[in-house]
């Protein structure tokens, strides 16, 4: 299957830090010569609320712009998407493209019959894992969730390596950016949990990194192949 | 006297460049940055005396980068405004005092504020509006919904529109260099639409921030501001008014002409700046065009890509840089073979559709669909435009979705 680009839908709950790892996951296509855009879903989010942020990653100059109407890739942060229906889009995988890939933040199978039919009948993967219970056990907090996910993204997408990983969230968390009220606050929670930044960052890899290991064990026992050709040269 | 060379630099001790050196000579570096970032950087390049802040979605975090810039010593005055109502009055005083000025706003801000804009215009003052734009309708929106901009277009301001983060940057510089031209000097109104571009993260590429646009010479005005003690404003004032309402009749109406004719004006310098006012993207023969500005030309591109690549419709787009002036010469130059013209847009009433038909109304016999359109600030995945196309020429999808 020839790709020219990987579009990225992650619905998830407000708090969860969907829009931050969208964020990490372009700066780490960027990094690694792909062209890659991230925007958030555009509202008025809040804690438990639904919230959604997407990604797009090419091989060529990408114009798209928006919600991702028609993903390659959904993540789903949080089982309240399925379960709850806190997803800006019923069902919360409606336009999955052909040979697609779906990762959910859960150890038990929340999907139905109908919902397995439909997607075998695309050729869509589904993956069940614990992004939680990875960050609960790697970085000691469920705030890492986002690490975890993104994390297992590229494991099983095998666009980026862990240095591209490491160099997003680095660019993440030492670069003064702009955040949103809610976002400073939170960052700033999470900054008062580790003590110091750099051990923040450290176990946001580490969390990454540990979830990037077991996805990509996963993709190689489904026989799944990289979602894109490498870049050919570095963009910008 | 012995003459030497003089290196200027501007109050924030950035050194001075000519615009085209900052524009298209400097060296760039790569960020990845979201648009209200792409502003705070602009202006920081830009020279900036003043500006004035009022808070709403989409454009806050703009306003509030450029406050950051007036902390760090980059931009004269800095403060928040009463109401978006007091802001555009305000900024208009930071213009007449000789000041380039910069504000933003946004949907409901921009309508809120609308007295001001042609007030501006009347007024001759170089100033920028960054429009974030957003849905303007009840019920409530704040998503990017570009109907606004279609009520300023006739406020004697110049209208661009940005496609991305880029282009926004390079308008804001821009911007000022065409809005203070002497045989300008009308206000420029750089337009987005909000979100897409002020809240998406994209590489942009930039120059360094130690050098810096010339400030303005407001001695280089083609006028002294305009009060009423001055003309044409005293023309208007009692004497005149009380004895004669043709001269003021007379006075109105010659300077409303003079102020679309300086827009007239200002299409070499934005040539110049913008390089041209329309992009062209695809194949030169596509018979099926696409005509877009904004967003809309950025999906449009997608769509010429699948069009032309994945379905065997070779399709084309002429993106629109600039509103105000109008590129109609330019469009129906790059025309050319074109069999089917659509025009996709993010609002409900069509405004660029009404345009494009208004300039190319007995020029040819194109048909003109104006469709497809989305609004509320809903996105228009490619595959929407694909399949509008699709359907109008009879043709099945092949690979759509």
């Amino acid at each position: 299957m020839n790709r020219r680009r990987v579009n990225v839908r992650m619905p998830a709950i407000g708090g969860q830090g969907a829009v931050t790892a969208a964020h990490i996951i372009a700066t780490a296509a960027d990094y690694e010569g792909y062209y890659a855009v991230s925007n958030p879903f555009f509202g008025a989010e809040k804690r438990m609320a639904p919230a959604e942020s997407y990604a797009r990653i090419g091989l060529e100059p990408i114009y798209d712009r928006g919600e991702v109407v028609y993903p390659d890739v959904i993540m789903v942060f949080h089982p309240q998407v399925i379960t709850m229906g806190k997803s800006y889009t019923m069902p919360f995988y409606s336009g999955i493209k052909r040979k697609g890939l779906i990762i959910i933040n859960s150890e038990e199978d929340l999907l139905e019959e109908h919902d397995k039919e439909y997607l075998d009948s695309l050729d869509v993967k589904v993956l069940n894992f614990s992004a939680t219970k990875f960050a609960m056990e790697v970085a000691g907090t469920e705030l890492a969730t986002n690490m975890a996910m993104l994390g297992a993204f590229f494991g099983a997408t095998q666009l980026v390596g862990k240095e591209a990983i490491e160099e997003g969230i680095k660019a993440r968390f030492l670069k003064k950016f702009v955040a949103s009220g809610g976002t400073a606050s939170l960052d700033s929670a999470i900054e008062r949990k580790f003590k110091k930044k750099l051990e923040l960052i450290e176990k946001n890899i580490a969390t990454a990194n540990a979830a990037y290991d077991f996805a990509q064990k996963w993709a190689q026992e489904q026989g799944l192949e990289p979602f894109l050709a490498k870049p050919q040269k570095v963009s910008g | 006297m012995q003459e030497t060379q003089q290196v200027q630099y501007n109050r924030a001790g950035q050194r001075v460049v000519s615009p085209d050196y900052l524009l298209f000579e400097a060296p760039r570096e790569k960020q990845f940055m979201t648009g209200s970032e792409v502003v705070k950087e602009a202006v920081k390049r830009a020279s900036v005396d003043a500006s004035v802040s009022y808070p709403i979605t989409p454009q806050s975090e703009a306003a509030h980068l450029i406050g950051e810039l007036w902390v760090e010593g980059y931009v004269g005055v800095y403060f928040r405004g009463e109401s978006e109502f007091g802001v555009m009055s305000e900024v208009a005083g930071c213009a007449m005092a000789g000041g380039r000025t910069i504000t933003t706003t946004s949907g409901p801000g921009t309508l809120r504020a609308m007295e001001n804009f042609p007030m501006w215009a009347g007024s001759r003052l170089p100033l920028q509006l960054v429009l974030m734009a957003r849905g303007v309708n009840s019920p409530l929106t704040i998503q990017p919904d570009n109907l606004e901009i279609s009520f300023l277009l006739d406020t004697g301001c110049m209208v661009w529109h940005a496609e991305n983060a880029q282009e926004l940057f390079e308008m804001i510089l821009a911007g000022f260099v065409v809005a203070e031209q002497p045989d300008v000097h009308v206000p420029v109104i750089t337009a987005i639409d909000g979100f897409f571009i002020s809240h998406t993260r994209e590489a942009v590429m930039l120059p360094p921030d130690d050098i810096a646009l010339p400030p303005y010479d407001p001695y280089k005005a083609p006028m002294p501001p305009i009060d009423m003690e001055m003309a044409p404003g005293r023309f208007l004032r009692d004497p005149y008014v009380m004895k004669s309402n043709y001269i003021s009749y007379a006075s109105h109406t010659s300077w409303q002409f003079e102020v679309r004719s300086a827009i007239e004006r200002s299409r070499p310098y934005a040539k110049h700046y913008l390089r041209g006012l329309i992009e062209e993207f695809g194949n030169p023969e596509a018979e099926v065009v696409l005509i877009a500005s904004g967003t809309a030309g950025a999906q449009a591109k997608e769509a010429a890509i699948i069009l032309s690549e994945d379905e065997g419709v070779p399709t084309r787009v002429i993106r629109l840089k600039t509103i105000r002036p109008f590129p109609g010469e330019e469009i129906l130059q790059a025309l050319r073979n074109a069999k089917y013209v659509f025009v996709p847009e993010f609002n409900v009433i069509g405004w660029l559709e009404r345009e494009v038909r208004r300039v190319l109304y007995g020029k040819t016999d194109v048909p003109i669909v104006g469709s497809p359109r989305v609004a509320g600030g809903m996105t228009m995945p490619p595959e929407v435009i694909v399949k509008e196309v699709l359907k109008t020429l009879g043709k099945e999808a092949k690979h759509v979705i």
